[in-house]
């Protein structure tokens, strides 16, 4: 339509371009993310072309791998490929939602502390400390003998635990923000303090707040694992990486492989995540560009 | 002429509550900005000028500040509203534009949305409806093809353009009242003058009283009606653009034309003249003239009794000065 030269490509799709350019340049990060994606088919597709987890089979227990059990079965008879999977989703669920409420919670509080200030940073920052002195697991071990072991409560013990982190970034970052030039434009442009915090704060601090989630991530995986391991998670029959290991525990001289499967998983799950956020924090940290 | 003016301030004070002690900042200022008058309020770093205009929207810093005086906004008193009423006036009736557009901007949104959002705030129409608004109001400073530029994030734009559209935000809601605050310092030269332009045009068409906080008696000149020039918390010379620099009248005004680079070409020893001395300390505010210390003028009188502000008997009406020994000839020794 027009003789004018072509218009300067958007910033945003040139930045996504480039972030991605950063993130392949980077092979653990590559790592990280194959590991992550391998777990997440796992837990989300696995469950349904894998057999019955719970289905048990006395007459072949402990078999070695073969064509009908991939990786065997356990000392029930049950498909260790299949409890593999499982355990996989609930792991999955333990991280996600346990992050995510945590940073339902924990952002707004955080945001709100480093924004406000005045009388109410101190008292959260207080109670935040407070949080941050029960060791988790002794925490969990409560939490769980008060309200009963189930999955529901593992993901609300490991977010209470998640918590203080999450709000002491998250207020980190408000104090930096709120002291930006366009925070008080906004304020003189009559914006009220909610409007602040969550159209100017948020977006801005969404790096920051991404990074702690996949540090949140494995966290919960191995928190759900070594609660489940002790008992106060999922209960048998069900399967959980952490109660797998606990029930291979008997049968450590012979059939190893019961405690090298569901470790292998949470050795490799987490590490996963944890190369994954690495690659991300460095992809997004702005003060590092090259 | 208060009848014609649209923010009238009485007698501001500002006092910082320290831990070394109260901290003056404001000691006595007076003006008032009539519709479609830019007023340029004048003066060194630290004389209050800024925390003079942020006084108005009561922007201060929260905290150990006492604010005495009236701030009347088109009739309507200010100093005593509560924080929230304050919230829905600012951006509607008092617009602030800052110093600094690399960083007023909110990095993570497009102009487009920022604008939509500030004229959404204050008014109750459509996303669509305050989209084609702002895409108005860039036309209306000047940004080319601003449809698509309601795309771009703000770091795809340039400080100029930066600063545009901060304008635009400022008058997205027609305000009475736009305060800028030393809009231009932050920007090339060669950029200067367009936004002053932007803002002196704004002004006209919209009717918007404009004060404009700047240490340039360049700005002043070209786009300023009338001049408050400040020293130490108080006036001490007010009068239209053309009176002050026909014939300044206070020693302080003139001390600061005389170290314009222009006039030090000018000059004899072509050397950049200063005024001597620092600006006091403000912390007291005793009844004397505060610039006596450094004006070659000060007798005993302006060390024991603080000048006030009046009329001169050869200036016009509205050229009022604060000095005991006001006028250009003697200023020639």
């Amino acid at each position: 339509m027009s003789v004018v030269a072509a218009p300067m490509p958007l910033a945003s799709v040139r930045r996504g371009i480039r972030l991605r350019r950063r993130f392949l340049r980077r092979p653990l990060a590559i790592l990280g993310l194959v590991l992550v994606v391998l777990f997440l088919v796992l837990a989300i597709v696995g469950p349904f072309v894998t057999p019955n987890p719970l289905a048990q089979d006395l007459t072949t227990t402990f078999a070695s791998p073969s064509a009908h059990h991939l990786l065997g079965t356990d000392d029930l008879g049950r498909d260790e490929l299949a409890r593999l999977a499982s355990g996989a989703r609930v792991s999955l669920v333990a991280g996600v939602l346990s992050t995510a409420l945590a940073m339902l919670v924990g952002v707004p509080i955080g945001l709100a502390s480093g924004y406000f200030k005045g009388w109410l940073d101190p008292v959260i920052m207080r109670l935040n400390d407070t949080v941050l002195a029960f060791p988790f697991l002794i925490f969990a071990v409560g939490f769980a003998a008060i309200f009963g072991a189930s999955l529901r409560n593992v993901v609300i013990a490991l977010s209470i635990g998640l918590l203080p982190t999450i709000v002491r970034v998250s207020r980190g970052e408000a104090l930096v923000l709120r002291e930006q030039d366009f925070v008080g434009g906004a304020v003189a442009d009559g914006a009220r303090p909610a409007a602040i915090m969550f159209r100017y704060l948020l977006p801005n601090a969404f790096n920051a707040l991404m990074v702690q989630a996949t540090v949140g991530i494995p966290n919960g995986i191995i928190g759900e694992a070594v609660l489940s391991f002790l008992g106060l998670g999922v209960q048998p029959p069900g399967a959980s990486w952490g109660l797998m290991l606990t029930s291979a525990q008997q049968f450590l001289t012979q059939a190893p492989q019961l405690a090298i499967y569901p470790g292998a998983m949470i050795a490799l799950a987490t590490l996963g995540f944890n190369l994954l956020g690495d690659g991300l924090r460095d992809v997004l940290d702005p003060r590092d560009h090259r | 002429m208060s009848g014609t003016t649209v923010l009238d301030v009485e007698h501001l004070r500002v006092t910082f509550a320290t831990e070394d002690g109260p901290v003056l900042a404001v000691k006595d200022m007076s003006f008032a900005v009539a519709p479609g008058e830019i007023l340029a309020l004048v003066g060194e770093s630290g004389c209050g000028k800024t925390i003079t205009a942020m006084s108005i929207p009561g922007l201060l810093p929260a905290g150990g500040v006492a604010r005495s005086g009236t701030v009347r906004l088109a009739g309507r008193e200010l100093t005593s509203l509560a924080e929230r009423d304050l919230e829905s006036l600012r951006g509607k009736d008092i617009s602030v534009v800052f110093q600094e557009p690399m960083t007023s901007l909110n990095p993570a949104y497009t102009v487009g949305k920022q604008i939509v959002e500030v004229i959404r705030r204050h008014q109750s129409l459509s996303r669509g409806q305050a989209l084609d608004r702002a895409v108005e109001l860039l036309t209306l400073v000047g940004i080319p093809d601003a449809r698509r530029r309601c795309a771009s994030f703000p770091h795809q734009l340039s400080g100029g353009m930066r600063q545009r559209v901060m304008i635009a935000m400022a008058v997205a809601c027609d305000p009475k009242v736009l305060i800028a605050d030393e809009p231009t310092t932050a920007l090339d030269v060669t950029i200067q003058a367009g936004v002053l332009e932007v803002i002196r045009t704004l002004c006209r068409t919209l009717d918007t009283a404009v004060l404009l906080i700047t240490h340039d008696l360049g700005v002043v000149a070209e786009v300023a009606d009338r001049v408050v020039v400040m020293y130490a918390g108080r006036p001490v010379e007010q009068a239209s653009v053309h009176s002050l620099f026909a014939e300044p009248q206070h020693p302080y005004t003139m001390g600061l034309m005389d170290a314009l680079p222009a006039n030090a070409l000018r000059s004899r020893s072509r050397r950049l003249t200063e005024i001597p001395g620092l600006v006091p300390a403000p912390v007291d505010d005793p009844d004397e003239c505060q610039f006596a210390p450094r004006c070659p003028r000060a007798t005993e009188r302006c060390r024991t009794e603080r000048p006030l502000l009046r009329q001169v008997d050869d200036r016009p009406d509205d050229h009022l000065v604060a000095c005991h020994h006001p006028g250009r000839e003697a200023s020639r020794d």
